[in-house]
């Protein structure tokens, strides 16, 4: 049985906003967010009813947010924010906020989950999806694989190597409530 | 060890909740741009009443259904889903309208309603019944049987009680003003109290 679309958004609106950040910087995560929910809606009445919504909801918002990136004439992979490069960008160790306008956002309020979404944008591009779909989008690393293109294995180790970099840029990741 | 418990923690922090404050100003910028695409089928709002909380749905037509709490508000939107279409938001700005003439009616300052109703809920007799109890004034009332003749039916006593325990629009079509033969309050879908409460509402007046 299908449920009220209102449901959708108040289950998986938080699930999809974090996908978004992860993939976009703060305020283009928020026409991200809107775009995937306005097309879910629009699509919604066809979609079947042994869907998971959460992964079709993940998908939207994958290709929303490829979509906004090209408009405003964006690299989805800027080489110089490897986090290795990224690191000596800053006073603080952590790096120059997003060059190319990707994550960290000068005007953007800083919240106080704001550091790690900036590492988290700080990883190459297959690391940084491949943790977003598996760990925000709770999707199996078969379905991952199929958006990235390449294997199975190779998806599930973009995955690892994301979390290791992220463990390596993200202190808050090592000694808990340190990360400030 | 230690590797699996720095996962743990990054991935706490990116499972963080988020600001409720952001997903209301989103939920609500949502509401705006599915009225402009025309894809907001259904708009609901809940509001609070001498007579519980009420439910108020509309499609761009107009009110479709106003429910009582005991009606189960969760099993009422799903009806709209299945019955109407699965494109429904809570978005009380088309409800406007409709919270306000309820509002002015429990303060006693409206007696009639002036709203585009939309009776897609209702079929056949049923339907014929439910879009005549508007002629029952406020502060009167009638007999199943006299609301039978009404619509040119007079055996039709017992389907003109079903068509009113059916309504889809109780308050602001008023089924609360039909009463049993021998001046008996009858059912009704909100519950006796809520019908009392209607009926002395309007005969205080």
């Amino acid at each position: 049985m299908k449920e009220p679309f209102e449901n959708v958004v108040t289950q998986h609106g938080a699930t999809v906003l974090r996908v978004c950040r992860a993939l976009l910087a703060l305020h283009d995560a928020e026409d991200a967010w809107s775009e995937t929910f306005l097309s879910a809606m629009r699509a919604y009445p066809g979609l079947p009813e042994t869907a998971n919504v959460e992964a079709w909801l993940v998908t939207i918002a994958r290709r929303k947010a490829i979509d906004l990136l090209r408009a405003s004439g964006r690299n989805p992979v800027p080489v110089e924010m490897l986090p290795e490069t990224a690191a000596e960008g800053g006073p603080d160790g952590r790096g120059a906020p997003g060059a190319s306008g990707l994550l960290g956002d000068p005007a953007a309020p800083g919240g106080p989950d704001g550091d790690v979404w900036e590492a988290v944008g700080r990883l190459p591009d297959k690391q940084r999806q491949a943790i977003t779909f598996r760990y925000l989008g709770g999707m199996p690393y078969e379905e991952i694989s199929a958006i990235l293109g390449g294997s199975v294995q190779a998806a599930r180790r973009a995955a690892a190597d994301g979390m290791k970099n992220l463990r390596r840029n993200y202190p808050g990741a090592r000694t808990k409530g340190a990360a400030r | 060890m230690s590797d699996h418990r720095s996962d743990e923690d990054v991935l706490s922090l990116l499972s963080a909740p988020v600001d409720p404050e952001t997903l209301a100003r989103l939920h609500g910028r949502l509401e705006r741009a599915a009225q402009s695409a025309d894809l907001l089928d259904v708009a609901y709002r809940i509001v609070d009443s001498p007579v519980g909380s009420l439910l108020l749905a509309a499609t761009p037509q107009g009110l479709v259904r106003v429910a009582y709490q005991c009606e189960d508000h969760d099993r009422v939107l799903q009806t709209l889903t299945d019955k109407i279409s699965p494109r429904i938001l809570r978005a009380p700005g088309r409800l406007d309208q409709a919270a306000r003439e309820l509002e002015e009616y429990f303060e006693r300052r409206r007696t009639t309603f002036d709203l585009p109703l939309d009776h897609s809920l209702s079929h056949g007799f049923r339907k014929l019944v439910q879009s005549r109890l508007p002629t029952i004034e406020y502060g009167q009332t009638r007999s199943y049987g006299q609301v039978a003749e009404l619509v040119g039916s007079p055996r039709a006593v017992r389907a003109v009680g079903s068509a009113c325990a059916t309504n889809p629009l109780p308050v602001v079509v008023p089924c609360h003003r039909v009463l049993r033969t021998d001046g008996t309050l009858g059912g009704y879908v909100g519950g006796l109290e809520a019908k009392t409460t209607l009926l002395s509402l309007e005969a205080t007046a």
